[in-house]
């Protein structure tokens, strides 16, 4: 019998095998230290109280829940909400989180924030919330990422982030984050790590979730009160997983289905693609143990996806761990599929999601058709897909 | 094959510093890692590291990632830099530390990897990212096959926590002197001094050697006063940078020599 998800991660930050902290000595004790404050923090009431009204009025939640009825009438089976996530400040999921760990580095005195990001999302957030709390920002982002994200380049910039372009690797958000990783190591004294996905080293994973699941209760109680029970399926994309565990969490414990739509890029029978559940296997990656997309030898493989936010070899270890134990269940889209559904909601309800959100839209295909008429799909719209006019518009219409 | 243990006793019998050279292997090839790491014991260093190049090595600055990355692109493989130690076995007693990431060592099996590593001649291993907290599997295949688990100290390691790290590293403890990822620094000494001070302190069991950002003779010496020994990596790394494989390796040695001299003036 396997640890009722709910209650995970056990002491030591392991969900199962997964998770854990694997990071270099200096980093141990900033992580203990971190837990210690989190979990203290986390429980008072003025940070509590703090943390809502900033989500409130700062970030604009609780974010609508839509009835997408030309997106359901395209397959004639369950009812599809759209949870609302790119109305957003910023313009996706991302700012929930970063309004928690900003607080939280308020609350440690450090006055320097780094920050890693892929499609810029949590890059814009975290300058958001630094020059919202005084606080000195350093973005560390891909150089092939701030090619195709350009505007959210300039969007940090103009809120007084420092950006940091690496050069190494693949230019995407693994070499971002290990960047991220090594300025913390060395100015660990005075800087906070704002970690932008539900990875790393413990405690991030459990943190990233707790900020995010604001989602998931809120769909709880607007599912609740438009049809007074809960709804039969949640749908997410899925990179390293915030959006998707932060949508999921609340209904781990119940029989509500929950499908994790990940990026297979130009196909899973390709080498390019970024479906870590899918197709990689458990190892270590940015401090814990996870689904990793890896050779033979333990060499991480550079990922793929058009959408930067999904570019990422590695997937958080609680989804790791829901995947391991079959309470999620893992669908993917490519690139193309992304495109076609991006273009689709756009045209269908007047939505113009992120790429990321779009392997989500793209997954309804595969899924719709297994719904009966009548059950409530959730699909959790991560994010608006202004940033990616420019990508859309470079691919041609099929 | 002389020992660690056996090592550090005549070293300190004869009142000097230990020295510790790194080397990522197969950078700039894997025959002059092997020539690289029998030339270093006759130019005075006392242990040789040598690193299994891993694709997203965090806890390392520019230099040891450039060339794990060039090692890697010539097809490095954990198996390949088994075979060198063994080549290196061969010609020297010299002690040989295996240092690497952990994520390579899993894939290989962890305990497998420990066997192959005793077998090919190795004294000990080092895995900058297994904290101790993640070492259960780990302590007991080392235990199992007499390898040395060296574990890391730093800056930021509480009091009881360097008590405790000792207790469980075996050959010697790695001193990290300051936060931060490997690579040449100036002004190393100066910040360092109060932590290894520290650190000396409450590793009592083991020698401590202290590497990160040591990269001239004088900060070497300066160092070692407060601990047993010294570690040298990125700025050996950076001398084989060159052109010319040989200039690199003539560079390398002279640069090492000048450091055993410093450490025994």
């Amino acid at each position: 019998m396997s640890t009722p998800p709910t209650i995970l991660p056990d002491r030591s930050g392991h969900y199962g095998i997964f998770g854990g902290r694997f990071v270099p000595e200096t980093l141990m004790t900033p992580l203990t230290e971190l837990e210690r404050m989190y979990r203290e923090v986390s429980a008072e009431r003025t940070f509590r109280e703090e943390f809502g009204i900033l989500l409130a009025d700062f970030a604009g939640r609780p974010t609508p829940l839509f009835r997408a009825d030309r997106l359901t009438a395209r397959f004639k089976r369950g009812t599809i909400y759209l949870k609302r996530e790119d109305l957003c400040h910023t313009g996706a999921h991302k700012i929930n989180n970063t309004i928690g760990q900003g607080l939280l580095a308020k609350h440690s005195g450090k006055k320097r924030v780094v920050a890693e990001t892929g499609a810029g999302q949590h890059g814009v957030a975290t300058a958001t919330v630094a020059a919202l709390m005084d606080l000195d920002c350093v973005v560390y982002m891909g150089s092939e990422d701030m090619r195709r994200q350009e505007s959210n380049v300039h969007r940090m910039r103009l809120l007084g982030a420092d950006v940091r372009e690496v050069s190494a690797g693949s230019g995407t958000l693994k070499d971002a984050t290990s960047e991220a990783i090594r300025d913390w190591v060395t100015n660990v004294d005075g800087t906070f790590y704002i970690l932008g996905s539900a990875v790393g080293p413990h405690p991030y994973p459990m943190i990233v979730r707790d900020f995010q699941s604001v989602i998931g209760r809120e769909v709880r109680r607007q599912v609740h009160a438009l049809a007074g029970r809960r709804p039969d399926m949640l749908v997410a994309c899925v990179g390293g997983g915030s959006n998707a565990i932060g949508l999921f969490h609340d209904f781990l414990g119940e029989e509500t289905r929950l499908v994790a739509v990940e990026a297979a890029g130009l196909g899973i029978g390709s080498s390019k693609h970024a479906a870590s559940l899918s197709a990689g296997k458990p190892g270590v990656l940015h401090g814990s143990m996870s689904y990793l997309l890896q050779d033979d030898r333990g060499q991480v493989l550079p990922a793929h996806s058009i959408s930067a936010g999904l570019d990422y070899p590695g997937v958080g270890p609680e989804l790791s761990y829901l995947k391991e134990t079959g309470r999620i269940s893992v669908a993917t889209a490519t690139d193309d599929e992304a495109l076609d559904a991006a273009r689709r909601l756009t045209r269908l309800e007047g939505i113009l999601p992120a790429l990321e959100s779009a392997h989500a839209v793209a997954g309804l295909e595969k899924l719709m058709p297994g719904t009966r008429p009548g059950e409530i799909v959730v699909l959790g719209l991560s994010g608006r897909g202004d940033k990616d006019i420019g990508t859309i518009r470079q691919e041609p219409l099929r | 094959m002389k020992g660690l243990d056996a090592t550090f006793r005549s070293i300190r019998t004869a009142g000097k510093k230990a020295l510790s050279v790194y080397l990522t292997a197969g950078y700039p090839t894997r025959s002059m890692t092997v020539q690289l790491a029998v030339g270093l014991a006759s130019a005075g260093a006392d242990l040789i590291e040598i690193g299994i190049p891993f694709s997203d090595p965090i806890a390392d600055g520019p230099v040891i990632q450039e060339c794990s990355t060039l090692a890697l692109s010539a097809g490095t493989t954990p198996e390949d830099v088994l075979s060198m130690v063994k080549e290196i076995r061969n010609s020297t007693p010299i002690p040989i530390i295996l240092m690497g990431y952990v994520n390579p060592i899993l894939a290989y099996g962890m305990g497998t990897f420990i066997q192959d590593a005793k077998l090919s001649g190795a004294d000990g291993t080092i895995i900058p990212d297994l904290s101790l907290e993640e070492s259960g599997a780990y302590l007991r295949n080392t235990a199992e096959s007499g390898m040395a688990p060296v574990f890391m100290v730093t800056p930021t390691t509480p009091e009881s926590r360097l008590g405790e790290i000792d207790r469980i590293s075996r050959g010697f403890v790695y001193a990290v002197t300051v936060n931060g990822v490997t690579g040449e620094r100036t002004g190393t000494g100066d910040v360092a001094g109060e932590s290894i001070a520290r650190m000396k302190q409450h590793v009592t069991r083991n020698p401590l050697l202290a590497g990160f950002g040591i990269s001239d003779p004088e900060t070497a010496s300066g160092i070692s006063r407060l601990c047993d020994g010294v570690i040298i990596g990125s700025a050996v790394m950076n001398r084989l940078r060159h052109e010319d494989p040989e200039t690199g390796y003539r560079s390398a040695l002279g640069f090492i020599s000048s450091v055993r001299t410093a450490l025994d003036g």
